[in-house]
């Protein structure tokens, strides 16, 4: 019976994640044909022994070398990772005094506050990344606010650049840097504030020797949550990002979509799932981490 | 031999630590202290005793500056202590909690108020040795909070709040994540460790026995006001109040009409019944109500009527409390009043004499209790 219930996530894993990625891998280590599918070479089992060996020697890293020579994929990969990075520091800037300011609010504000953070989800993230094309567009609501209240002459372009993807990111990834923060502050007991002020501390200094390092878990935690998906947004690059914007999703996309090369495109991916694998170990270390300091 | 009795209050011109003067705290519309003074001395084990929501954390917390008086000043070494912010006071507190910092180890934790006082190095890993020593944590100064006891972390706390030798410590609730047998212990740590430093120690507790045990003078309170301040013996022998009698320890209490004879007073309390003879040191007047109170340790108990008894009543055994040491008798007198007799165990259980239902004898003599008007 237990090794039936410890099989069931295997079994999960092994069907939604494990197989698929093989496949994409298989994929990556083939040619681009204009066939249905539009790769080679294909598993002919009815060829018996001879037929693996031929289909294993059509398989090479080609595709890899190819992401090598050409300077558009690292530079989007870079660039990813750079967006990614900056979107997750404003969105800790930004998150923080939220989730500080939801955790010291009265008690019986708490659940409405924490209400209002997840609420967004409510709505789909599609149609509310299609409002903010509303809203930064140059005929938008924020320009038009802005020229009615003569602060600005000239609409301001903010649409199709990398500010409306920073934008973006930030509204869209919020709550998962909320939440965790928020988590460890609400645990925090009000006393160590106190102890701290009785033993010489000013309030800024009990911050910063208190009440910054017990929330430094849920600070790690909320960073990973917003970094590792932000590193793959295709959506919010394609919408509000320009031609400039370089991001490793939306590259992805024009290769298997566009350019109909399923083998780089499953390359690509095949890259970022390593690049990614780097956050992800360390984001369950801090994890692990946090639930044996509170063991 | 002559021995100098620690008792600063009952000198004159012993100046007080601190003083509370006419100190009132309104929160919104309630009132948690109501025109309260009081000094506390210096070297003084000093408690705050009452249930909770009596006003003695409030008072605890304007002491350590995380609450301000909203009339009355409170004055530490003669100086007003306004509204100097808790950082700028020399009086540090150990929390009911114990407010450790989880991210911190002992050593850390105990050095955490000196580390702002920037002071050097050696001075601080001296000081927080001594500590360690005084508290007999050195075993576990890298330790974190979590890896270690409730007894332990109760002392880690002790030690922190020391640190920086302040004038005032304040205890609040310090015993009470403790059990029983450890609680015991380490009041007298407390009292050693007081002794020791010759800090003043003030401390916040609604456990009566603690308070008894710790203090030097215990501070009763009720609704924002102090009803008795005395020594744990005078607040135990000579109650002011039927409020501070009953707060403190077991006791039976007997509403009666007094009728004064000199020194002596018979309360008539039922109809039917002789008067109860008693002392008083206060004046009564004829046909004045009061309440006699009694602690059953004071009352005789046995089988047999003795003439040549004081105040002799006649009961019948409703209830028997077996404490081992000791046995209390709920004993229902024949008006209906109930009396609590206690009688030392001094004979293994199945030679005791009285069990349930046996018609007994109460006595005591003219000064075993207290009659009190209020």
């Amino acid at each position: 019976m237990r090794r039936l219930l410890i099989a069931v996530p295997y079994l999960w894993l092994l069907a939604l994640f494990l197989i698929p990625f093989l496949i994409v891998f298989k994929i990556s280590l083939s040619d681009i044909t204009l066939s249905i599918p539009p790769y080679s070479p294909n598993l002919d089992l009815s060829a018996g022994w001879s037929g693996l060996v031929d289909f294993v020697r059509a398989l090479d890293f080609e595709n890899f070398v190819f992401l090598t020579q050409d300077d558009l994929y690292w530079k989007a990969y870079l660039s990813s990772v750079w967006i990614a990075f900056v979107s997750t520091l404003i969105t800790l800037a930004v998150g923080y005094p939220i989730a500080y300011g939801m955790a010291r609010a009265d008690r019986s504000w708490q659940p409405t506050l924490l209400m209002l953070v997840i609420l967004p989800f409510w709505t789909s993230f599609l149609i509310r990344v299609y409002s903010w094309m509303g809203i930064l567009s140059t005929e938008g609501l924020l320009n038009q606010l802005l020229m009615n209240l003569w602060i600005i002459d000239e609409p301001l372009q903010i649409l199709n650049t990398t500010t409306a993807v920073y934008i973006g990111i930030v509204y869209t990834y919020l709550p998962f840097m909320i939440l965790p923060i928020y988590a460890a502050l609400e645990k925090m007991d009000d006393a160590l504030l106190e102890a701290a002020e009785d033993l010489g501390c000013s309030r800024l200094e009990a911050f910063w020797l208190v009440t910054w390092p017990l929330s430094r878990g849920g600070v790690i935690a909320g960073c990973f949550l917003v970094f590792i998906p932000a590193i793959g947004e295709f959506v919010i690059p394609s919408l509000l990002g320009g031609s400039d914007t370089l991001m490793i999703g939306k590259v992805l996309w024009e290769e298997f979509f566009s350019n109909r090369d399923w083998p780089v495109a499953s390359a690509v991916a095949i890259v970022l799932l390593l690049i990614l694998i780097v956050p992800i170990v360390l984001f369950q270390r801090n994890e692990q981490k946090a639930r044996e300091a509170e063991g | 031999m002559s021995q100098t009795v620690f008792a600063p209050w009952s000198d004159p011109g012993a100046k007080p630590l601190i003083e509370f003067r006419n100190v009132t705290k309104r929160f919104g519309d309630f009132t948690a202290i109501d025109g309260l003074s009081l000094g506390i001395y210096e070297k003084e084990f000093f408690a705050l005793l009452g249930p909770s929501g009596c006003g003695k954390t409030t008072m605890m917390r304007m002491l350590a500056g995380f609450e301000t008086p909203t009339e009355g000043s409170i004055l530490l070494s003669g100086q007003d202590l306004g509204r100097v912010p808790p950082n700028r006071r020399a009086v540090n507190m150990m929390f009911q909690s114990y407010a450790l910092f989880p991210h911190l180890s002992v050593w850390e934790n105990i050095a955490f108020g000196l580390k702002r006082e920037k002071q050097d190095k050696d001075a601080i890993d001296a000081r927080v040795t001594e500590m360690l020593r005084l508290t007999r944590l050195e075993k576990f100064k890298s330790r974190k909070p979590h890896q270690i006891s409730g007894g332990q972390r109760q002392r880690v706390a002790l030690a922190r709040s020391l640190a920086k030798a302040p004038k005032l410590l304040l205890l609040d609730e310090p015993l009470g994540a403790l059990d029983r047998k450890l609680r015991e212990e380490t009041q007298f740590e407390l009292m050693d460790i007081q002794e020791k430093t010759g800090t003043t120690f003030v401390i916040v507790t609604h456990d009566q026995e603690e308070a008894m045990t710790v203090a030097s003078r215990v501070a009763v309170m009720d609704e924002g006001r102090l009803v008795q301040v005395a020594t744990p013996p005078e607040i135990y022998e000579q109650p002011a109040t039927t409020y501070v009698a009953d707060f403190i320890g077991d006791v039976s209490l007997i509403a009666g009409r007094a009728k004064p004879a000199g020194e002596r007073v018979e309360i008539a309390w039922a109809e039917g019944q002789p008067p109860i003879v008693a002392t008083s040191e206060t004046s009564l007047s004829t046909d004045q109500s009061v309440h006699f109170a009694i602690r059953p340790e004071k009352v005789h108990i046995s089988k047999e009527r003795d003439e040549t008894r004081p105040n002799l009543l006649q009961g019948k055994v409703e209830d028997i409390a077996y404490l081992g040491n000791i046995s209390t008798y709920h004993v229902r007198l024949s008006d209906g009043t109930l009396l609590k007799a206690q009688s030392t165990n001094h004979r293994r259980l199945a030679n005791r004499g009285i069990t349930w239902e046996d018609e007994v004898y109460l006595s005591f003599t003219e000064t075993a209790g207290v009659v009190l008007t209020e």
